[in-house]
């Protein structure tokens, strides 16, 4: 027999309070996961922005429309290599509870600009050469069950009416954060029709992104460009992509920075929990401890014993909960319409997290019955009535 | 005969609420090698206190304990506790077993703390509870073993590790009378047969008469040496 079975069935002596204080460590834990995954994704669509590309839009507010024409004039700028544009779609795809991003783009160029948006040479052509089709993410397609040649109609919103697009293309992500949730097609499809039915909203696009050659420019090419459209009728506000995306999610900041405070409450609650029953399982051992004392064995190995224990009630308790954190945020992908997140998965800084929290739960409870116990003289504790 | 444990001019006392309490008063003593020791007396007499002392569960105020050439009042903390396992079985009036392990692990405990290899260490264990008659009973844990047999348990855990003393505290306090009888010769035999030097403190005249020498404390005196 050695400390460590000793340690195994000293965490075991109670058994209902052992298993329950477990269990809410498991729930503890998959709610960190589940909230800390939220956070992580939020903030990883900023992660996922390029160094050189800058998105141009309308100086006054994001929803108000540019030029289609300034593309060119862009593009004139010395250090720009290439300009795109795309524009805010929505409409609703059989259900208005399907959410996924629809934008019309600049078929040309969108991809040049986009290259962590991987599509098969063929496909791409295709695409560019049928003015009524469309390039999907993999996620939707293998949510919708799509394939190359099926038709998506849309019910537009912003651009009212029924749309028809035939999906040329499926593109996959360079890497694991590149969104695969979206659904790409041509503008000068949709602008053609608005055209007709509503020509003061005609040769509008929502904003540019400007490829840049050296992203150490970015401020000056930036300054460039607003200057260029200064006192016209539609002035542009120019930043980095990453700039860009921050503001976006600054927008929820609020909301995000109340779940990073909260997933670490929880583990705070926890600690709470474990170390009260940290302090009962060793207030009951107090006569305990003192036959240990007397048959010679020291202070290092009663800090073992209790710490030992401690741990072990933390990492059986966390480590299910970490087993599971996969399987139900996999649940919760599955069960969310795509889309909302343009990614959903656990990511290893999660998982560390997670452990540390585990261990420093382990940890903390220990030291009050640490102390308790070193601290009691041998005589004191075979006095000791619990 | 050699002495093994010598008492030179001990006090000690407790504190109540600012208030010194005195248990033993400039006590001296001397335990040869291989005696039989009873220790009697009042409850509040300090006989207690005093196997305490030489057991190195406690610290005298004043004075020196030294147990086979150590003198235990001047050890630390860690070094006491070292001693204590090299030197020292300690059997309690309430037996004190770990109720988690079986017979055979509570034997053991002390063990955990040498360097024997586990084979070792099994022999040993199985040695101590043949010594107590217990080696059918290895895998029981505490909760299925009678008074009697717990406290052979308890026995076999002190001289496992064939300490230099062996003290007792009420071994018989809490038995029956057959039971009680039982551990008497229990430890009559492992003072005989084993040549264990035994300090034990009993209230009952019937089992003192088992120990070779009898000491009567009073007041934290001891008197009619």
């Amino acid at each position: 027999m050695k400390i460590l079975k000793l340690i195994i069935k000293n965490a075991f002596r109670h058994k209902l309070r052992t298993i329950l204080t477990m269990l809410g460590i498991t729930v503890a834990i998959i709610a960190f996961g589940l909230l800390r995954t939220v956070v992580t994704i939020w903030d990883s669509s900023v992660d996922a922005t390029m160094a050189n590309r800058l998105i141009t839009r309308q100086a006054i507010s994001f929803i108000f429309p540019l030029p289609v024409s300034y593309q060119e004039k862009i593009k004139n700028i010395d250090g720009v290599s290439n300009v795109t544009y795309a524009t805010w779609f929505q409409g609703v795809y059989k259900d208005k509870n399907n959410f996924f991003t629809r934008i019309a783009v600049d078929p040309e160029t969108f991809f040049d600009v986009y290259s962590e948006f991987i599509i098969d040479k063929e496909q791409l052509e295709n695409f560019k050469k049928q003015r009524n089709s469309c390039v999907i993410g993999s996620d939707i397609a293998k949510q919708y069950k799509l394939k190359i040649g099926d038709q998506m109609t849309l019910e537009g919103d912003i651009y009212p009416g029924k749309w028809d697009f035939i999906v040329a293309g499926i593109y996959e992500g360079k890497n694991n954060n590149t969104d695969k949730t979206q659904m790409i097609f041509h503008f000068p499809y949709v602008n053609e029709r608005i055209k007709v039915e509503s020509p003061i909203r005609a040769n509008e696009v929502g904003w540019f992104i400007v490829q840049i050659k050296d992203p150490n420019k970015s401020a000056q090419i930036s300054a460039q460009i607003d200057e260029l459209f200064k006192n016209s009728s539609a002035e542009t506000k120019t930043e980095t992509e990453k700039v860009f995306a921050q503001n976006f999610v600054a927008s929820s900041g609020a909301i995000i920075s109340a779940m990073n405070v909260m997933s670490f409450a929880i583990i705070g609650v926890i600690m709470l929990v474990v170390a009260n029953t940290m302090i009962m399982s060793a207030r009951e051992r107090t006569r305990e401890y003192a036959i240990l004392k007397t048959l010679g064995f020291s202070a290092k190995h009663l800090f073992l014993l209790i710490l030992g224990e401690s741990l072990v009630i933390s990492f059986v308790g966390g480590g299910i909960g970490i087993s599971l954190i996969f399987p139900i945020v996999k649940g919760f992908e599955q069960a969310m319409p795509k889309g909302f997140f343009p990614f959903f998965f656990v990511e290893p800084i999660t998982i560390v997290w997670a452990v540390i929290s585990i261990l420093i739960v382990g940890l903390i409870a220990a030291i009050f019955p640490i102390q308790k116990a070193l601290s009691t003289k041998i005589v004191d504790g075979f006095r000791f009535v619990g | 005969m050699d002495s093994i444990i010598k008492v030179n001019n001990v006090f000690k006392s407790y504190w109540r609420n600012n208030l010194e309490i005195p248990v033993l008063s400039d006590l001296s003593l001397v335990v040869n090698e291989g005696e039989f020791l009873a220790l009697m007396g009042p409850s509040g007499s300090g006989k207690t206190t005093l196997l305490n002392l030489i057991a190195g569960i406690d610290r005298p105020t004043q004075g020196e304990i030294i147990v086979a050439g150590t003198d235990i009042a001047k050890l630390n903390e860690s070094s006491l506790a070292k001693w204590r396992a090299e030197h020292v079985g300690f059997v309690f009036q309430f037996y004190n077993l770990i109720p988690v392990l079986t017979a055979y692990e509570n034997v053991e405990l002390p063990l955990l703390l040498t360097k024997l290899s586990k084979a070792e260490r099994r022999k040993h264990v199985e040695t101590a509870l043949s010594i107590v008659g217990l080696s059918d009973r290895m895998n029981h844990y505490p909760g299925q073993l009678s008074g009697g047999q717990e406290q052979r348990v308890a026995i076999a855990r002190a001289i496992v590790t064939d300490p230099t003393i062996l003290v007792a505290d009420e071994p018989t306090g809490d038995l029956d009378k057959k039971s009680a009888a039982e551990i008497l010769t229990l430890m009559e035999r492992l003072n005989k047969e084993f040549k264990k030097t035994i300090v034990m403190v009993t209230h009952d005249p019937h089992a003192a008469e088992k120990a070779s020498r009898q000491l009567h404390l009073e007041k934290g005196e001891l008197v009619g040496v």
